[in-house]
């Protein structure tokens, strides 16, 4: 074992089949949703002929594929390091990926079978005011595929929950908050537990939110004369889905944490500013999803308001504390410059700028003229394609690199390089359309929308062609450590029994 | 200027801001530091500052861009000089009466029959004036004043089914009278 890969994080044969089996299976999805993208942008400008009911079904199975997957694949980067600090139970790390699986069956059969086309967002009462397109079992049935994921997801953080508390005492002593206000802070206090409890105390909540909304639209589809608010659901769906898109960016970061100070040799610990900035993440995540509802004029303005000036404060601990610290620990050092290490700076690149047209969109002023146009997919593909995916791949390049190092080649390299400017080039010119005012969600578009359709069609072909080098050699290399290893299967012995 | 544009050339300063902070760093981070913990004691020194020039700068556009509230209040009256009744169908609007008088603040009560739509107004170059949700049992009230006469297009901007793209409808402005085209 080298400073790269610590006897800490050894995976036991179990282990890293269930490891396996999230990196695969996430990559593969990533994949088939990525050519469900291309085909809506071609679609779009008119290189590919399908139908806007297909489209639409495209659409939400892109939508809810996306968010459903990236939350995989970052629980599994969670999973991976906070099992150094607090004993996981593997078991409940299988149910959610099993869990996961029938969901993701649910909803595709909704989909491709049923016909829903409701969008990710499940919008009350579009569901059930099918006209004629989709039954209403259709949309119970996508509905319920939420719902097993959600479960999924909440026994993970039931099981992390209670290993934290087993380990530091409660919650807020994880997060470290008795050193916010003063007192020697424990320089070996993991950044890993401070981001996992954060996520834990969130995305429980979202989670609950999103079942919530769910059972009273489950129990609506059938009983019609038991009406919901949609301004209610509206609320809770975003403020679910935010909380949970927002958890999955949180959960990727703490691989960055761990891996950035082994290829630049500099540490990263805990600081008052980093705790600082991880409790104010937790209460603001929690209440910066009025920014969503900005143009539903009769919530109350004192919401619509903290949803703008929230929005700002958000951006502070990422562009000061994460993006920042990255670049000091980068700052020469000497950097190691290998897949990872390119990965993660790309990440942090997409992250902190992507939220630069996010927080321009959370002023009021300006969403009354940007509101649900391209510059929206403009801003989240930008933190999710350039910020999130790449934290994902540079975990995986990392784990799978450790028993491979033809890992590190010129194709993959190269790319990298292809990833980064077709990525660029693809959310620009959702940007771009968002400038020209162009709507987003129409499955047919003017003329004078074309050429960023086009653009951007072409673009996604080329991120779709590295992520498939991306995929296969990262499959391939994980697979190949699979094969050739024998695992202990035993606790970590600093761990509690 | 349009909002668009001032939107756009700002995220493009943001994102080329930190895109040449990335660049700097990453041509830096071959090199090793004498002193890395001077480096990185510099590096959070720094900090502070920027984080109260940014504390100033969120303060001074908030209060910019909430001084004059961009949405109307939504209880008692406006007086407009007209109100126009909105209602969104799957796939159709409703609204009446037309045509609808240039120059003056026009209020529409924007509401929906059925599911959630986004009432959207957009100019003869196609161009996004201003919009507002149209929901189920609520009423949005969005005030508008037309600067010029001529055809306007309306597209719903909430995705509200399969013909959502092709919601579309036209708002004919006129001069008011006495006043010259």
């Amino acid at each position: 074992m080298s400073a790269l890969y610590p006897q800490t994080e050894a995976l036991s044969s179990r282990e890293r089949a269930v490891l396996n089996l999230y990196a695969i299976s996430a990559l593969a999805v990533f994949l088939l949703l990525m050519l469900f993208g291309l085909a809506m942008r071609a679609a779009q400008g008119r290189w590919i002929n399908i139908s806007p009911q297909v489209f639409y079904q495209l659409m939400t199975a892109h939508g809810a594929g996306m968010v459903g997957t990236v939350g995989l694949a970052s629980s599994a980067i969670m999973w991976f390091f906070l099992r150094k600090y607090v004993r996981l139970s593997t078991a409940m790390f299988v149910a959610n990926y099993l869990l996961f699986l029938l969901g993701a069956v649910l909803i595709l059969a909704a989909v491709f079978i049923g016909g829903f086309g409701g969008a990710w967002t499940f919008l009350y009462p579009l569901p059930v005011h099918t006209m004629g397109i989709w039954s209403i079992n259709a949309a119970a049935v996508f509905m319920l595929g939420y719902l097993v994921i959600g479960v999924g997801f909440l026994l993970f953080y039931l099981d992390a929950m209670l290993a934290v508390m087993r380990v530091y005492g409660n919650l807020g002593r994880a997060l470290g908050w008795q050193w916010l206000f003063g007192g020697t802070i424990d320089k070996s206090h993991p950044t890993t537990v401070v981001a996992s409890t954060m996520v834990i105390i969130v995305n429980t909540l979202g989670i609950l939110g999103g079942a919530v909304v769910l059972v009273m639209c489950l129990v609506n589809a059938y009983v019609p004369r038991f009406p919901l608010d949609a301004l209610l659901v509206k609320n809770l769906i975003y403020f679910f889905g935010h909380v949970f898109v927002n958890c999955s960016i949180y959960m990727a970061v703490i691989g960055v944490y761990e891996l950035l100070p082994r290829y630049s040799g500099r540490p990263w610990g805990v600081s008052r500013p980093f705790l600082w900035a991880w409790a104010a993440s937790t209460v603001m995540v929690l209440i910066v999803y009025p920014h969503h509802l900005m143009m539903d004029y009769v919530m109350p303005h004192w919401m619509l308001v903290t949803g703008q000036i929230i929005s700002y404060t958000s951006g502070l601990p990422v562009f000061l504390v994460t993006a920042y610290g990255a670049l000091t620990n980068v700052y020469r050092s000497g950097m190691r410059w290998r897949m990872p290490a390119m990965l993660i700076v790309l990440s942090m690149f997409g992250w902190a700028a992507g939220i630069v047209p996010a927080i321009v969109d959370g002023t009021i002023a300006v969403n009354v003229v940007m509101h649900n146009t391209m510059w929206v997919p403009g801003h989240f593909h930008f933190y999710l394609l350039l910020g999130v995916l790449p934290m994902v791949l540079a975990f995986l390049y990392h784990v799978a690199g450790g028993s491979s190092r033809s890992l590190e080649t010129a194709g993959d390299r190269l790319s990298l390089a292809v990833y980064l400017i077709a990525g660029l080039a693809f959310v620009g010119m959702f940007l771009a359309g968002g400038r020209a005012s162009e709507p987003r969600r129409y499955a047919v578009h003017f003329a004078e929308w074309l050429p960023y359709d086009r653009a951007a069609s072409i673009a996604a072909a080329l991120v779709i062609a590295a992520m498939l080098l991306f995929a296969i050699r990262i499959s391939g290399a994980l697979l190949k450590a699979g094969s050739g290893e024998k695992g202990s299967g035993e606790v970590p012995a600093h761990l509690p029994g | 200027m349009t909002m668009q544009n001032d939107a756009w050339v700002i995220s493009l300063v943001g994102i080329g801001l930190v895109a040449l902070l990335f660049i700097y760093v990453i041509a830096q981070a071959g090199k090793i530091a004498p002193d890395p913990a001077g480096v990185q004691k510099k590096a959070y020194a720094l900090r502070r500052p920027l984080f109260w020039a940014l504390i100033v700068l969120g303060i001074g556009v908030a209060y910019g861009t909430l001084r004059t509230f961009p949405i109307p209040k939504q209880q008692g009256a406006l007086h407009p000089a007209q109100t126009v009744q909105v209602i969104a169908h799957q796939w159709s609007w409703e609204i009446t009466p037309a045509p609808i008088q240039a120059g003056v603040p026009i209020e529409f009560d924007v509401t929906s029959a059925d599911v959630n739509h986004g009432f959207a107004i957009f100019d003869a170059h196609d161009r996004l004036l201003t919009q507002t949700q149209a929901m189920p049992g609520y009423t949005n009230r969005l005030i508008y004043t037309f600067a010029q006469p001529g055809t306007y297009r309306v597209l719903c901007l909430e995705y509200c089914g399969v013909a959502h793209y092709g919601m579309m409808d036209e708002l004919h402005v006129v001069a008011r009278k006495g006043d010259r085209q």
